[in-house]
């Protein structure tokens, strides 16, 4: 126990040192997700059919594919196939936003489609483009629309990053291997990354929570049940 | 009167899901006039107004701008004829994420290119001119059915338009309501500005239409003054159907 104990806490830095990595591929693999959803939602719900269908095909496929093995195609397969020599972190990062993508993709479809159509006619009546009714009037809606599915996706990719630990990325749950299989403090150790990955969770939603009542706006959208 | 239309539609013809809406409709509108669009629903007032706007593009027919043809398939020719039509929705339709102000200076600054000091002094302007003046912060949300009516009038007068389009302004509100919408639209005409407008409210109609145009099954049935249309004796069909408008409405109140 006190063995246990002393293992932890020297630990524990470097444990959270691959917090930090972990941080940065889910941070990383939002924001490439939300960069390939966001057009992909505007694409599927406004686009020509043949775009609608790329899309769609491309949800499809990243829906249907364990990360795991999207991992294992990516970096051991395409990544070699054309040379491609990046870390693993980075290519976990690359895997996670575009499978992200893919997810975010339908969060905002979502959104989008359920804001009333009148108002995009409304744009259009006063002169604004296409381009500028879905970025100046339908996205400020959506987006607000989509912050508690975003929540949800941040807490599920923190989760699937574990995964890169598979490709050599010394994130949070490679660091615990390490020293657990070198210590021999399987338990401790593991609770100590879930305690780590709680927290994360907790901080990413809350933190998104805050920015949610930051920009609500009132009488519209996700307003608290009284 | 021999000056000439500002708009001109000309046989206008428009299907939606294979069934005939609108069958060849032509008016002409003269500057500073008040159309209004009477008929049953289904009759195709909303599709025609929706049409003059382009938000729906006709199958047939041309609509002429000041003796110029619009052309909705050129980008540029379509989103500046838009900004001299003002079209006024029944439910308002109202930016949910913007405030009064920034609803009515929106399109100043992303259309006109309007610096925002210049948009929002305008948009305050047009808030004051409809009533809304210390409502500017308010969101739609937070706004009556009627104030929500009158910042979407607000929001179209910001962008000068020549023609006002107004598909049944106060049809969605509460009876209460309507004298606060139809006051202001009563001043818009009074000042001179031309509208095409479909509403029901015969009080107003009577007191206010240039010329009347009644609207069944795609076309344009009867045409003329109120005087002429709405005469006790004259026997017309706008007449017949204001008839049991009145009576429908009188026997479903209390």
């Amino acid at each position: 126990m006190i063995q246990a104990v002393e293992v932890l806490i020297q630990a524990i830095p470097y444990l959270l040192g691959g917090a930090v990595l972990t941080v940065a591929a889910v941070a990383g693999g939002m924001l490439l997700g939300l960069l390939i959803g966001l057009p992909m939602a505007v694409a599927q719900v406004y686009g020509p059919r043949p775009l609608v269908w790329l899309v769609r095909t491309y949800v499809w496929f990243f829906r249907g594919v364990p990360i795991l093995v999207l991992l294992f195609l990516f970096y051991f397969g395409l990544f070699q196939l054309f040379d491609w020599n990046i870390g693993a972190l980075s290519a976990s990062t690359l895997v996670l936003g575009m499978t992200s993508g893919a997810y975010q993709s339908q969060i905002f479809r979502g959104a989008i489609q359920s804001l009333a159509k009148g108002q995009f006619r409304a744009a259009s009546a006063l002169g604004l483009s296409d381009a500028q009714a879905v970025v100046h009037i339908v996205l400020p809606q959506a987006l607000r629309l989509s912050l508690p599915g975003w929540s949800n996706e941040y807490s599920i990719l923190l989760k699937d990053s574990a995964l890169a630990f598979v490709l050599g990325a010394t994130e949070i749950m490679a660091r615990t291997q390490f020293v657990a299989t070198r210590t021999y403090q399987h338990l401790a150790l593991s609770l100590a990354a879930c305690g780590i990955y709680f927290i994360l969770t907790w901080v990413g939603v809350r933190a998104l929570r805050l920015l949610e009542r930051r920009v609500a706006v009132p009488g519209f959208g996700n307003q608290e049940a009284r | 009167m021999t000056e000439s239309p500002i708009l001109e539609i000309e046989n206008l013809s428009k299907a939606l899901g294979g069934k005939p809406i609108l069958s060849g409709v032509s008016f002409s509108v003269r500057r500073g006039e008040m159309k209004v669009l009477i008929g049953p629903s289904g009759g195709g007032k909303s599709t025609l107004l929706q049409c003059l706007n382009f938000l729906h593009l006709p199958d047939a027919g041309r609509i002429l701008l000041d003796g110029q043809a619009v052309d909705p398939r050129q980008r540029k020719s379509l989103y500046a004829y838009r900004q001299k039509v003002g079209m006024i929705f029944q439910d308002y339709n109202l930016f949910d994420h913007l405030n009064a102000l920034d609803n009515v200076s929106l399109a100043l600054r992303k259309v006109k290119r309007m610096p925002r000091a210049d948009a929002e002094a305008r948009a305050r302007a047009e808030l004051a001119r409809v009533g809304l003046a210390d409502k500017e912060r308010l969101y739609p949300a937070e706004l009556s059915g009627g104030q929500k009516q009158r910042v979407s009038i607000a929001r179209a007068l910001a962008m000068d338009p020549q023609v006002m389009l107004l598909d049944e302004p106060t049809a969605a509100l509460d009876p209460e309501l309507i004298g606060e919408v139809l006051t202001v639209i009563r001043e818009l005409a009074r000042s001179g500005m031309t509208m095409i407008m479909a509403t029901h409210q015969m009080g107003f109609v009577r007191s206010m239409a240039d010329e009347i145009l009644f609207m069944q099954e795609g076309r344009v049935i009867e045409q003329g003054t109120p005087e002429m249309l709405l005469d006790v004796e004259c026997g017309s069909r706008t007449l017949d159907f204001c008839t049991h408008l009145a009576e429908f409405e009188s026997g479903g109140g209390e």
